[in-house]
C-alpha cells in the first residue's frame, strides 16, 4: 500500500507522535484535559455523577409536564388554591435550604479533616431533611384525610407523583446519607470515601433545585390570587 | 404467600405457549446442567460474570443480543406464518396469543436484541479505540449489564409463567391500564423495561463520561474515531431520553397499581400524554440505535477502502445535528392525534429535516470508497447492503412525514415495512457488521468470510422479499397486527412475506453455521498481530483478544487515525519504536456486585408481578446490602507487576513487527 497519497491525519497537520513512551502531554498543567489523558478520579467520579443529575431532572421534567398537562383536571374536585397550604410549604422549604446549608458545612469539614464537625454537619443534614419529609407527609396524608388523595383525579394523581417523587430522592439520600456517616465513622477520609460524598452534596444540593422549581411552579402558582 | 402466582399461570391448556415454555425451560436447564457438569462454573464465575472488564462485558451484551435475536426472529417467523396461513380462516394462532407475541417480538427486539448489541459493540470498542484501560465505572458496567439480563430474564421467563402483554411494544393506554389488561403481561412487559432502562441509564452515564473525561494523551475531539463520535451522540441521547421513559412507565404503573389516573379514561386522565411522552422517549430511542451503526459503517468503510474517512468533520457535524434533531419530531408518530394542521406542519417539515444530515453521510462513504482500495469482505457487505436498503427505508419514512399520506398510512403495514426497513438494514447491518469486524479483535480469530458473505446475502434478500409485500400491503390498506383477513388481493403478498421470512431463517442458520466452524477452525484462524484488516484506529494497536489493561502504555496521539499514523511511520523507516519502559497496572478487582444487583431487580421484578409483596420488601433490602458491602470493601483494585506488562508487550511488539517488516511501505 502506497503512503504518499494517503494522509494520516485529518484537519490536524501535527506531526506524527514521539513514540509510544512520549508522556509530555501529562507532565504541562497547561494542557486542557482532552490533550492531556485521562482525567483524575475525582473529576471523572464528579461529572459522571452530574451527568446522572442531569438525566434525574430530565426524569423529574417529565413529571413537571404531566403535572402541567393534568393540572385542570380535577375531576369535579378541588384544585391547587382548595388544597395547598403555604404556610407548611414555606416551613418545608426553609428545612430543605438549612439542610443544604448544613451539609455544606460538612463539605468544609471534610476538606479540613475534621471528624466531629463532618459527623455534626451530617447529622445536623439528615435531621433537617428528616423534618422535611415529616412535613410533606403531614400535608400527604392532611390531603388523603379530606378526600383530596391521589386517586382522586388526575390532577390529584400527578401531584401526588411529582411532589412524592421529590420525597422519595429525599428518603433515599436520608438513607445514603446514614450510610455515609457509618462509612466516616469507619473508615475515615478515604479518597474514595470522600468522592462517595461529594457526590452526595452534589445530589443534595440537587435536590433542592428540584424543590425550588415545585415551590415556584406547584406551591406558588396553584395558591396565586 | 405468592399474590396472584397460583398454578394456572402455567399454560397447561394451550399445546403452543406449553411447547414453546417447554422449550424455554428444557434450553435454560440443559445449558445449567452442560455447565455444571463440565465443571464450568468457577471459570465462568471467576472470569466472566463477576468481570468488571469492559471488554467482557462488551461481548456478554452481544451474546444476549444475539439469543433474544433468535427468541425475538421465531415470533416474527410465527406472525408471518399465522398471516400466510390466516386468509379465510383462523391461523393457528388464537388472537390472544398471537397479540402476545407481536407485543413481545417489537419489545424484545428493540430493548434486548438492538440495545444490548450496540451497547455491547460500544463497551467493547470504545475504550480501546480512546486508548484508555476501562471505561469511567467499571463496577456500574456490570451492573448495567446485569440489570438488562434481569429484564430479558423477566420478558422469557413470562412465556412459561403468565403471560406477556397483549397490547403492541408500546403499552398504549387505556388498553394497557388495569380495566382493559387485568393479567400480568402488561405488568411483565413494564417491570422488565423499568429493569433494563435503568441498566440502559446507568450505561450511558458511563460511556458519556468516559469518552467526555478519558481519552489517550492527544486524542482531542478532532481526532477521536468516529465510532466514538456517534456513540458519544448515542449515549448523550439515552442520558436525555430514558429517563422520560422510566417516568412515564412508572406512572402507568401507578394507573395499575395505585388506581392513580394519569392515563385513565375517567377522573380527567390523558391517555394523549402517554403517547406523547412515549415518543419523546422513542424517537431519540431509535437514533440511539442508528448513530452506533452508522459509526461502525465509518470504521469498516474507512478501513476497507484503504483511506481516511471523506468529510470527517462533517460526519461530526451531522451526527451531533441528528442528536439535536431527534428530540423535535417526536409528533410525527400520531399526526392523526388532533393536534391541527399548523403543528402537525412544522413536525413533518422538522421530519424531513433529519433526511439532510443523513444524506451528508451517505455521501461521504460513498465518497469514502470513490478512488478507494475497495475490500469486499463480510463486514463491507454488510455496509453496502445498508447503504443501499437505507436510502430507501429513508425515503418512505420521509414519505410518511408527509402528514397528508401518513393519515392514509398510518397503523398500516407500510410503517411497518418502513420501520423494519430502517432497523435491520440500519441498526442490524451495522451490529453485524461490527460483529463481524470486530470479532477477532475479541477472540483472537477471524470469524468464517464465505459463511458471512453467504449470511448477507440471504439476509438481504430475505429483507426485500419479506419486506416489499408489506409495503404493497400497507398501500392496499392492511393495517398493522392483523390476526385474519378475508381480502383475497392479499393473500399472495403475505406468502411471498413468508417466503422472505424463510430466507432470513437461512441467514440466521448461516451465521450461526459461521460461529461454529469459525470456532472449530480457530487454530488456523489466529492472527497473530491483532490487525487482521489493516486498521486505522487505536484498537488495532492492542494484541488480539487485548490483555486486560489494554495498553502497556497510554498511546500518544498526534493526529486522526493514530494506528494508521505509527504503521506508516514504521513502515517509512523500516523500524519499529523503542520499547516503552514499562510499570506495573492497576486494574479495577473483579466483584459479584453486579451479579447480585442484578438478581435481587430480577427477584423483586417477579415479586412486583406477582404481588408477591413479603419478596419485594427481600429484594429491596438485598440490594440496598449489596450496595453496602460493595462500599465497605477497602481494595478495589489489583496491581499487574511490570514484568508481566513487558511480557506480554513485546511478544504483542514482535508479532507486529515481523508482519510489519514482510510489508514495507
Amino acid at each position: 500500500m502506497s503512503a504518499a497519497d494517503v494522509s494520516h491525519a485529518i484537519g490536524d497537520s501535527a506531526p506524527l507522535g514521539r513514540g509510544p513512551e512520549g508522556h509530555s502531554h501529562l507532565d504541562g498543567d497547561s494542557q486542557s484535559t482532552s490533550a492531556a489523558g485521562p482525567a483524575p478520579r475525582r473529576i471523572i467520579v464528579g461529572y459522571g455523577f452530574w451527568i446522572f443529575l442531569l438525566s434525574d431532572i430530565i426524569m423529574f421534567s417529565g413529571f413537571f409536564a404531566t403535572y402541567a398537562v393534568l393540572n385542570g383536571a380535577t375531576n369535579g374536585g378541588p384544585g391547587p388554591a382548595q388544597l395547598f397550604d403555604t404556610t407548611n410549604v414555606a416551613i418545608e422549604t426553609a428545612c430543605l435550604l438549612a439542610s443544604s446549608f448544613a451539609c455544606g458545612m460538612a463539605s468544609l469539614a471534610v476538606a479540613e479533616r475534621n471528624r466531629m464537625w463532618t459527623q455534626l454537619s451530617l447529622l445536623v443534614t439528615g435531621l433537617l431533611g428528616a423534618a422535611f419529609l415529616g412535613l410533606e407527609l403531614k400535608e400527604f396524608s392532611g390531603l388523603v384525610e379530606r378526600g383530596a388523595g391521589p386517586t382522586h383525579s388526575a390532577f390529584l394523581s400527578s401531584f401526588f407523583t411529582l411532589v412524592g417523587c421529590h420525597g422519595a430522592h429525599i428518603t433515599a439520600g436520608l438513607l445514603w446519607l446514614g450510610t455515609m456517616m457509618a462509612q466516616f465513622y469507619a473508615k475515615g477520609f478515604r479518597e474514595n470515601i470522600q468522592h462517595r460524598f461529594l457526590c452526595f452534596s452534589l445530589f443534595w444540593h440537587a435536590l433542592d433545585i428540584i424543590w425550588i422549581a415545585i415551590f415556584s411552579l406547584v406551591y406558588l402558582n396553584g395558591t396565586r390570587v | 404467600m405468592f399474590g396472584k402466582l397460583t398454578w394456572d399461570a402455567i399454560p397447561l391448556d394451550q399445546p403452543i405457549p406449553l411447547g414453546a415454555s417447554a422449550l424455554v425451560a428444557l434450553v435454560m436447564i440443559g445449558v445449567l446442567a452442560w455447565v455444571f457438569l463440565k465443571g464450568y462454573v468457577p471459570y465462568l464465575w471467576r472470569e466472566w460474570i463477576t468481570s468488571v472488564d469492559h471488554k467482557r462485558i462488551g461481548v456478554m451484551y452481544c451474546i444476549l443480543a444475539l439469543i433474544m435475536l433468535l427468541r425475538g426472529f421465531i415470533d416474527a417467523l410465527m406472525m408471518r406464518s399465522q398471516q400466510a396461513l390466516a386468509f379465510h380462516g383462523p391461523g393457528y394462532l388464537p388472537p390472544e396469543h398471537y397479540d402476545q407475541i407481536f407485543s413481545a417480538h417489537g419489545t424484545i427486539m428493540i430493548f434486548f436484541v438492538a440495545m444490548p448489541f450496540v451497547i455491547g459493540l460500544m463497551n467493547f470498542v470504545i475504550p480501546l479505540q480512546l486508548g484508555v484501560r476501562d471505561v469511567a465505572f467499571p463496577t456500574m458496567n456490570s451492573v448495567s449489564f446485569w440489570l438488562t439480563a434481569s429484564g430479558s430474564f423477566l420478558v422469557t421467563i413470562s412465556l412459561v409463567i403468565g403471560e406477556f402483554a397483549r397490547t403492541g411494544w408500546l403499552a398504549y393506554p387505556p388498553l394497557s391500564e388495569l380495566t382493559y389488561s387485568p393479567g400480568v403481561g402488561v405488568d411483565y412487559y413494564l417491570w422488565a423495561l423499568e429493569i433494563s432502562g435503568v441498566g440502559t441509564l446507568m450505561a450511558g452515564i458511563n460511556m458519556a463520561t468516559t469518552i467526555l473525561k478519558m481519552r489517550a494523551p492527544g486524542l482531542t475531539y478532532t481526532r477521536m474515531p468516529v465510532f466514538c463520535w456517534t456513540s458519544l451522540a448515542s449515549n448523550l441521547l439515552i442520558v436525555a431520553a430514558f429517563p422520560i421513559l422510566t417516568a412515564v412507565l412508572a406512572m402507568l404503573l401507578l394507573d395499575r397499581y395505585c388506581d392513580f389516573h394519569f392515563f385513565t379514561n375517567d377522573a380527567g386522565g390523558n391517555p394523549m400524554m402517554f403517547v406523547n411522552l412515549i415518543w419523546a422517549w422513542g424517537h431519540p430511542e431509535v437514533y440511539i440505535l442508528i448513530l452506533p451503526a452508522f459509526g461502525v459503517f465509518s470504521e469498516v468503510i474507512a478501513t476497507f477502502s484503504g483511506k481516511p474517512l471523506f468529510g470527517y468533520r462533517s460526519m461530526i457535524a451531522a451526527t451531533m445535528a441528528i442528536c439535536i434533531l431527534s428530540f423535535t419530531v417526536w409528533l410525527h408518530h400520531f399526526f392523526t392525534m388532533g393536534a391541527g394542521g399548523d403543528v402537525n406542519a412544522v413536525f413533518g417539515i422538522l421530519s424531513m429535516i433529519i433526511a439532510i444530515p443523513t444524506g451528508v453521510k451517505i455521501f461521504n462513504w460513498l465518497f469514502t470508497l470513490y478512488g478507494g482500495r475497495v475490500r469486499y469482505t463480510a463486514s463491507m457487505c454488510w455496509s453496502v447492503g445498508f447503504m443501499v436498503t437505507f436510502v430507501i427505508g429513508g425515503m418512505t419514512g420521509v414519505l410518511l412525514a408527509v402528514p397528508p399520506a401518513d393519515f392514509v398510512l398510518h397503523n398500516s403495514l407500510f410503517l411497518v415495512a418502513h420501520f423494519h426497513n430502517v432497523i435491520i438494514g440500519g441498526v442490524l447491518f451495522g451490529a453485524f457488521a461490527g460483529y463481524q469486524y470486530w470479532f477477532p479483535k475479541a477472540f483472537g480469530f477471524t470469524l468464517d468470510e464465505r459463511l458471512g458473505k453467504a449470511a448477507f446475502w440471504c439476509w438481504f434478500v430475505g429483507f426485500w422479499v419479506t419486506f416489499v409485500p408489506l409495503y404493497m400491503l400497507g398501500l392496499m390498506g392492511m393495517t398493522r397486527r392483523m390476526q385474519h383477513y378475508d381480502r383475497p388481493e392479499w393473500y399472495p403478498w403475505t406468502l411471498i412475506s413468508m417466503a422472505g421470512a424463510l430466507l432470513i431463517l437461512c441467514g440466521i442458520i448461516l451465521q450461526v453455521a459461521q460461529l461454529l466452524v469459525s470456532i472449530r477452525t480457530r487454530d488456523r484462524r489466529r492472527e497473530p498481530t491483532g490487525d487482521p484488516w489493516d486498521g486505522r484506529t487505536l484498537e488495532w494497536a492492542t494484541p488480539s483478544p487485548p490483555p486486560v489493561f489494554n495498553f502497556a502504555v497510554y498511546p500518544d496521539v498526534s493526529g486522526a487515525e493514530p494506528y494508521w499514523g505509527m504503521k506508516q511511520k514504521v513502515r517509512e523507516s523500516l523500524k519499529w519504536g523503542d520499547e516503552p519502559k514499562y510499570t506495573a497496572i492497576e486494574i479495577p478487582r473483579n466483584t459479584p456486585t453486579g451479579f447480585v444487583a442484578g438478581f435481587f431487580a430480577a427477584a423483586t421484578g417477579f415479586a412486583l408481578i406477582w404481588h408477591i409483596w413479603w419478596l419485594v420488601i427481600v429484594g429491596l433490602v438485598g440490594a440496598y446490602a449489596t450496595f453496602v458491602v460493595f462500599a465497605w470493601r477497602d481494595v478495589s483494585e489489583v496491581e499487574i507487576p511490570a514484568d508481566e506488562v513487558a511480557r506480554i508487550d513485546r511478544a504483542n511488539r514482535a508479532a507486529r513487527g515481523a508482519a510489519l517488516e514482510r510489508q514495507p511501505a
